[in-house]
């Protein structure tokens, strides 16, 4: 595997472990952990951290009848959760996860780039998004947070050079131009909190009708 | 849900099992001297900082014996909940754990009840999925946080949190006592740290894992007081994921 560069900062991480991020970023944030063993590590930490801070937590006196009612329920059948998916060629569990297990369908937004949403509602918007190399993803601006997870190809922007497994994390005070670097198709996972705004004439005309 | 990020295949905890149990290992094959005994002989004396993992017991004939225990109580439960469906070692676990989660639960803001029903259901998935439990890559009580929060979320909203794939399942390896022993002094420190803050150091740290603070919240601290420590564990953890990687990857 390539050398990452680009991790999750430790605030997205203690969001993450509490499970205080939407959906459509958490995934992101899985698909990196799978490519990462660093922010595996860091990950499992924070949980050491957390099951410091509730094993030293006061405890609370348990109602009577309680631990007997759980200790009956020990030999009661259960369900074996079904397997988590496994990684498939360049997209990680969480991704295949995200596309319920079918291949990418790809729509074509214009200039070569194409788009799969995985996902969209009030809490957000997942997308994968395919970019000829060379060429610029329009300009855009977008509400909250925008995660970007690189899985095949590189891009550049005015924050630096990303490659595979790299995440970029972009406020919606950064309008940036994403170029994708030279070589492979450039296809990453993205997540913002809103509908991407576009910031030139022609592809706002056109965003209702693409959903981009 | 699943319960947690690393877990490693059934075939394989079998082969931990029988490394830990060298009690089992003896009783299947009398005569030869099987690799766990091998590894329980090879393995360095603990130095004298971890008396706290010699315990004493009662012997049957009243006077009492040391016995040795390789792991902090936490950890030698969970082993025998896995390995050999233990009940009673599973009714200290409980005893232990089942009402600092209560208190945990309910400092996140549920009542008395809610917090039991979330308690209930965490203790009888430690039961169910101890066949994941792996003490080289995971404190018992970080491992019960991740179930607890797993739960609340399943609770709280539509659809299983997304979570990272888990890691591929290593037929070679060998379970490394040593490794285990290494997280468990981590993750001693890493308590006594806890236990040593401020009042209002620890209150942000407890509200950040409790899930009471949003990410531009917790963005907006001007650093929690994790210290070094958290990242040591972290660099242990890492480095031991590249040996493992080193193994897979020839």
């Amino acid at each position: 595997m390539k050398t990452i560069n680009h991790h999750i900062p430790e605030a997205l991480m203690v969001a993450y472990t509490a499970g205080k991020l939407s959906h459509v970023y958490e995934v992101v944030i899985a698909a990196h952990i799978s490519m990462c063993d660093r922010c595996r590590a860091d990950m499992s930490a924070h949980e050491a951290v957390a099951g410091s801070v509730m094993e030293t937590t006061k405890s609370e006196a348990l109602s009577q009848d309680f631990k007997a009612d759980v200790l009956s329920l020990l030999d009661e059948p259960f369900e074996a959760p079904a397997p988590r998916p496994a990684r498939q060629g360049i997209y990680p569990g969480p991704v295949i996860e995200a596309l319920k297990n079918r291949d990418p369908r790809w729509r074509s937004v214009g200039m070569g780039v194409k788009q799969d949403i995985l996902s969209e509602g009030q809490e957000g918007s997942l997308r994968l998004l395919s970019i000829p190399p060379g060429q610029a993803v329009p300009d855009h601006s977008h509400t909250g947070m925008e995660l970007t997870l690189v899985l095949q190809g590189s891009f550049l922007d005015e924050t630096g050079r990303f490659g595979v497994g790299d995440l970029e994390i972009a406020d919606d005070d950064l309008d940036h131009s994403p170029v994708a670097g030279d070589g492979d198709t450039c296809i990453c996972l993205a997540a913002t909190g809103g509908p991407l705004k576009f910031n030139s004439l022609v592809p706002r005309l056109l965003q209702p009708f693409f959903r981009i | 849900m699943s319960a947690i990020g690393c877990s490693v295949s059934g075939r394989e905890f079998r082969k931990v099992r029988n490394k830990f149990d060298p009690e089992l290992a003896r009783k299947r094959k009398p005569l030869m001297i099987t690799g766990a005994e091998k590894i329980l002989a090879d393995r360095p004396q603990p130095p004298a900082s971890q008396a706290r993992f010699f315990q004493a017991v009662p012997s049957k004939s009243g006077t009492a014996v040391t016995k040795e225990r390789e792991f902090t109580v936490q950890t030698e439960w969970m082993l025998a909940i896995r390995d050999r469906k233990d009940k009673s070692a599973f009714a200290q676990l409980f005893d232990f754990y089942a009402p600092r989660l209560k208190g945990f639960v309910m400092r996140g803001g549920a009542g008395a009840a809610e917090a039991e029903e979330i308690v209930q259901d965490v203790m009888l998935t430690i039961w169910r999925k101890a066949d994941q439990f792996d003490p080289e890559r995971a404190q018992v009580s970080g491992w019960i946080y991740q179930i607890t929060r797993n739960r609340q979320i399943d609770l709280a909203r539509k659809g299983a949190r997304a979570m990272p794939e888990d890691l591929a399942p290593d037929e070679d390896h060998e379970p490394d006592s040593a490794q285990i022993v290494a997280l468990e002094q981590e993750a001693s420190k890493l308590k006594k740290a806890i236990s040593g803050l401020k009042p209002d150091q620890r209150s942000v740290i407890e509200h950040a894992y409790l899930g009471e603070l949003t990410h531009q919240e917790i963005h907006d601290l001007t650093g929690l007081p994790l210290g070094t420590i958290k990242s040591r564990i972290r660099l242990g953890l890492e480095r031991l994921r590249h040996e493992l990687k080193g193994l897979r990857e020839p």
